[in-house]
């Protein structure tokens, strides 16, 4: 399970560094809010990762939170961009 | 090998196949050319990639409230997120910096000078108002 643990380690925090590149280049604040999305989906990954790892159900209440009031914020940045006039 | 071995190693390969959809996502976001493909692939570890990881998860766990936590942050999951993919794609249509070229259909586009219409009267109500003395122009 070590072996499992450390490639989902690797890939995932590969994965976050490319999203967090794209948050960071991103023309639209709407890729912004897109990768954020896919941001947390990956720290989704990681925390039921690490439960799975330990054995630990310690951290499955944060993910049922998360899952609710995830997307909250894409929905306010997207409420918030559609209200800017098209160039 | 027992039932112990075969539910972990299951469970291994579901956390590493979720981690690979995590990837894919992350480069698909770095190499996608517009907001709608990028949806496109940031939809993968939001649904199967979360799934998958739960899956892996649970199987690892195998306690029946453990269990019941894992299905129900599945199933909020799918809830919210194509909410929040609406409502990312109704704000990115009517830009300019999406590529046409790159849709294969486009159902609004018959549309499309009524929802710039309607955009751009909702944000030029305030300030069409003061633009006054503009036909002032003699002729030449």
């Amino acid at each position: 399970m070590t072996v499992v643990a450390v490639i989902v380690t690797v890939l995932l925090t590969v994965a976050g560094g490319l999203t967090l590149l794209r948050i960071i280049r991103g023309p639209s604040i709407l890729d912004r809010a897109v990768a954020t999305d896919v941001l947390l989906a990956v720290a989704v990954a990681a925390i039921a990762t690490e439960a799975a790892y330990s054995r630990d159900a310690t951290a499955l209440p944060v993910l049922v939170v998360l899952a609710v009031v995830g997307f909250v914020g894409s929905v306010s940045v997207a409420r918030f961009a559609a209200r800017k006039d098209p160039k | 090998m027992t039932v112990d071995a075969v539910l972990d190693t299951a469970a291994g390969v579901c956390l590493i196949a979720g981690a690979l959809l995590s990837l894919a996502a992350g480069i698909a976001l770095v190499r996608f050319p517009d907001v709608l493909s990028r949806m496109h692939a940031a939809a993968k570890p939001q649904v199967l990639g979360l799934l998958l990881v739960l899956l892996g998860c649970a199987l690892r766990l195998r306690t029946g409230v453990d269990i019941t936590t894992l299905v129900l942050v599945g199933m909020f999951q799918l809830a919210t997120a194509p909410v929040a993919a609406h409502m990312v794609g109704r704000a990115a249509y009517p830009h300019d910096d999406i590529r046409r070229d790159l849709l294969l259909t486009d159902e609004l586009a018959g549309r499309l000078d009524r929802v710039r219409a309607n955009r751009a009267g909702a944000a030029e109500t305030p300030s069409s108002v003061g633009a006054p003395g503009r036909d002032a122009q003699p002729p030449a």
